[in-house]
């Protein structure tokens, strides 16, 4: 019986060796193309572009066997979109890798992503709906040397622009990571623990030639460092993170108090929370100043070659009059932020629960400019200001307090109900071309209504109340859904209040679409206001346009 | 002793079949890295739904399994990996969010989209549905109500 037990567990081994052996490989990949036909629309300001018809499209291609994988990814930008960066034009290969990975030695060729803590001293990473993709293109090796201890090493060219294929620019970055993860690393003795632990550190730096101004000696290798660490003592949970980067001088046209200053940057995030089953609190701050950091000294496109990445310590809203009239994108010059986050759930069966329960979510976060005491040192070091930690300006950059309660009704019907009130400093934050304080107020009703199993309907309406800046909107959108292939929606945007008669335009908008499995078509005709598109506090002004689009989404 | 020889056999025939999903090392909300490659249901099925925190679809349709989920479990053993595609900005809320909700999911992070692009998701929310030997059978692309349905109904076909 052993003998048996034995041969076969031998002989599952060596088919599940064989098999890897024999396996020819796996190909998959996925594709997106976007193609939009332009209308002229005077009214909205929506222009004619010469050629008629913009298409952005992408396929993933990739391959593996075993521990091996291979990949590249074929751009087209032809002609580039309405809106997205013109720095990408043409078709062409903007990607490609060849990794291999064993249980703890990984190495990668060619164009990788990576991140390090939260970001703010290392993010490359493609968020391709912005046009932002600064994939690092050199080699990149991670090694786990024991459990619980995660070592990276990396260095590469920055992708800064697509012409025909990928275009990298001069500058080199070189980065190392390593991450402790103390209950893996010491697993015997803290199996019981109720304290968890981590911690990480990282080196960063560049070198870049580009700037060679005659007025001033810019340093040619910036270097950056950063510490982090993550607790957990039950329910309760801690980040910190801490980054400093030596003097690294960035011409500025708008502000003599930022041109070429050689003062360090430093950031500071912190998170704490405490989460159980039905109720969770959460508080971030974050005090953040002069971090651009970039992997060339002379002036790019604001999202071009950026080495590290600032998230922005306010909620990413996902109803349209909240999400694009007025969202904040985080200052790069500095800021002293905060945010809190209450989320608790109602119980179901009882008299303000309901009889499905009541899920409600509170957000608070406000944004203010670093109190800065200006020193007169611009002919000699030029550090320009000083700062002290967490000492906030009284010049607010943004301010959002917003409610969402969402309840289930019966077995039919879905009530999503959010407030929402802004502040908005866009002398400083420069999104709505107002260039003064705008205060806002924003209620959203969304109503889901299953008619059966196969049908839906969705109701949505939104108005916006503000005295600044283009004054009131009101938004309705009505859609049907078909499961699990079809969709129609019909919306329209209205600027009733705008205090110019004739800018009171309705956007009107129809889409419908196709969905079959990983398979995605969609069509959509109408008008579409000018607005800002944020993902992670990074924001691309998006221009009015007038047309039909069509898109098409699948994976194999 | 035989059942040493007898465990041991078992889990090398169990681990044949993860195979097929990357290898790639990801966190879940503790901080505890995961690997999916390595991940396994005892032959159950496994369901990957990908989401974030800001989008709606995403939410509403675990949600709307949430409710079915301990059924789900009962009848076909099958588990639920919810992978967060949320950003250094917005990842910090997926706790809050997930505990708030009282999600039973084993949820993992992908801040900056490893697993997201080993995977060929274009946008989420993108539900897989992975049979007991590690291989993709039924994929979606979208969160209709509703849908949920669908993919209920693959599910029992391939249970155990």
């Amino acid at each position: 019986m052993k003998k048996i037990i034995l041969f076969f567990s031998l002989f599952s081994l060596s088919t599940n060796f064989f098999s890897q052996e024999a396996s020819p490989g796996v190909i998959s990949g996925n594709i997106q193309a976007i193609g939009q036909y332009y209308q002229e629309d005077t009214l909205i300001n929506a222009a004619l572009p010469d050629h008629l018809y913009g298409f952005n499209g992408f396929a993933n291609i990739n391959f593996q066997k075993g521990d091996f994988r291979a990949g590249i990814r074929y751009e087209s930008y032809l002609n580039t979109l309405e809106g997205y960066p013109t720095s990408f034009s043409g078709t062409g290969i903007g990607y490609r890798y060849i990794s291999w990975q064993n249980d703890n030695v990984g190495v990668t060729i060619g164009n990788f992503y990576d991140q390090f803590g939260s970001g703010m001293i290392f993010r490359a990473y493609e968020e391709r709906q912005l046009g932002i993709d600064n994939s690092l293109d050199g080699i990149k090796l991670n090694y786990e040397p024991l459990k619980g201890v995660y070592l990276k090493g990396m260095i590469g060219k920055q992708r800064h622009m697509f012409v025909d294929g990928l275009v990298n620019g001069n500058g080199i970055v070189r980065a190392i990571d390593g991450e402790f993860n103390i209950n893996e690393l010491f697993e015997d003795s803290s199996r019981n623990s109720k304290l968890k632990g981590s911690i990480g550190a990282s080196f960063v730096s560049k070198f870049n030639d580009d700037n060679k101004t005659p007025i001033f000696n810019l340093p040619k290798n910036v270097g950056s460092s950063s510490i982090r660490l993550n607790l957990r003592y039950n329910k309760i949970r801690f980040n910190g993170e801490y980054v400093h980067k030596i003097n690294d001088p960035y011409p500025d046209n708008q502000n003599t108090n930022f041109n070429y200053i050689y003062k360090n940057g430093e950031g500071l995030l912190f998170n704490l929370g405490y989460s159980t089953k039905g109720f969770a609190v959460d508080f971030s701050a974050k005090h953040m100043d002069n971090m651009l950091w970039r992997s060339t000294n002379v002036n790019v496109g604001p999202t071009d070659l950026l080495i590290g990445y600032l998230p922005a310590l306010t909620k990413q809203h996902t109803y349209n009059l909240a999400a694009t009239l007025y969202p904040y994108a985080t200052n790069f010059y500095g800021e002293i932020a905060y945010q809190a986050d209450v989320l608790f759930k109602i119980p179901k069966k009882t008299l303000i629960g309901g009889k499905y329960g009541t899920s409600v979510a509170i957000n608070f976060a406000t944004d203010y400019t670093p109190e800065r005491t200006f020193i007169d040192d611009m002919d000699g070091a030029r550090t320009s200001y000083t700062t002290r930690y967490f000492a906030k300006s009284d010049s607010l950059l943004f301010q959002d307090f917003n409610i969402e309660i969402k309840r289930k009704i019966n077995k039919k019907l879905k009530l999503n109900l959010n407030y929402f009130n802004f502040k908005f400093n866009d002398d400083a934050v420069k999104v709505a071309g107002y260039y003064k304080m705008i205060y806002a107020q924003i209620l959203v009703l969304d109503l889901t209504y299953k008619i059966n199993r196969y049908h839906s309907l969705r109701f949505e309406t939104q108005g916006m109340w503000t005295e600044q800046d283009k004054g009131n909107w009101a938004f309705g959108q009505i859609e049907y859904t078909f499961s699990p292939h079809w969709y129609l929606a019909i919306l329209d945007q209205y600027n009733y209040g705008n205090k110019n008669i004739e800018k009171r335009i309705h956007y009107g908008l129809i889409s419908g679409g196709y969905i079959n499995g990983s398979h995605r078509f969609s069509l959509q005709y109408g008008k579409q206001r000018a607005g800002v598109f944020c993902v992670g506090g990074v924001c691309r002004a998006v221009p009015a346009s007038n047309g039909l689009t069509f898109s098409f989404t699948s994976s194999f | 002793m035989n059942k040493i020889f007898l465990s041991l056999s078992l889990s090398l025939i169990i681990s044949i079949g993860y195979s097929q999903l990357p290898n790639i090392n990801l966190k879940d909300v503790n901080g505890v890295t995961k690997n999916l490659s390595k991940y396994s249901n005892n032959g159950n099925p496994i369901i990957i739904s990908f989401w974030a925190t800001w989008c709606k679809p995403c939410k509403a349709e675990l949600n709307t399994i949430a409710e079915e989920y301990d059924d789900w479990t009962e009848e076909t053993g099958v588990k639920l990996i919810a992978v967060s595609i949320d950003d250094a900005r917005s990842s910090t809320r997926v706790e809050p969010y997930i505990n708030a909700q009282g999600w039973e999911y084993l949820v993992l992070l992908d801040p900056n989209g490893d697993l997201k692009r080993a995977m060929n998701v274009n946008n989420v929310p993108h539900t897989f549905l992975v049979d007991g030997n590690g291989k993709i059978v039924w994929d979606h692309n979208n969160y209709s109500p509703g849908d949920e349905e669908e993919l209920y109904e693959e599910l029992v076909k391939i249970a155990k």
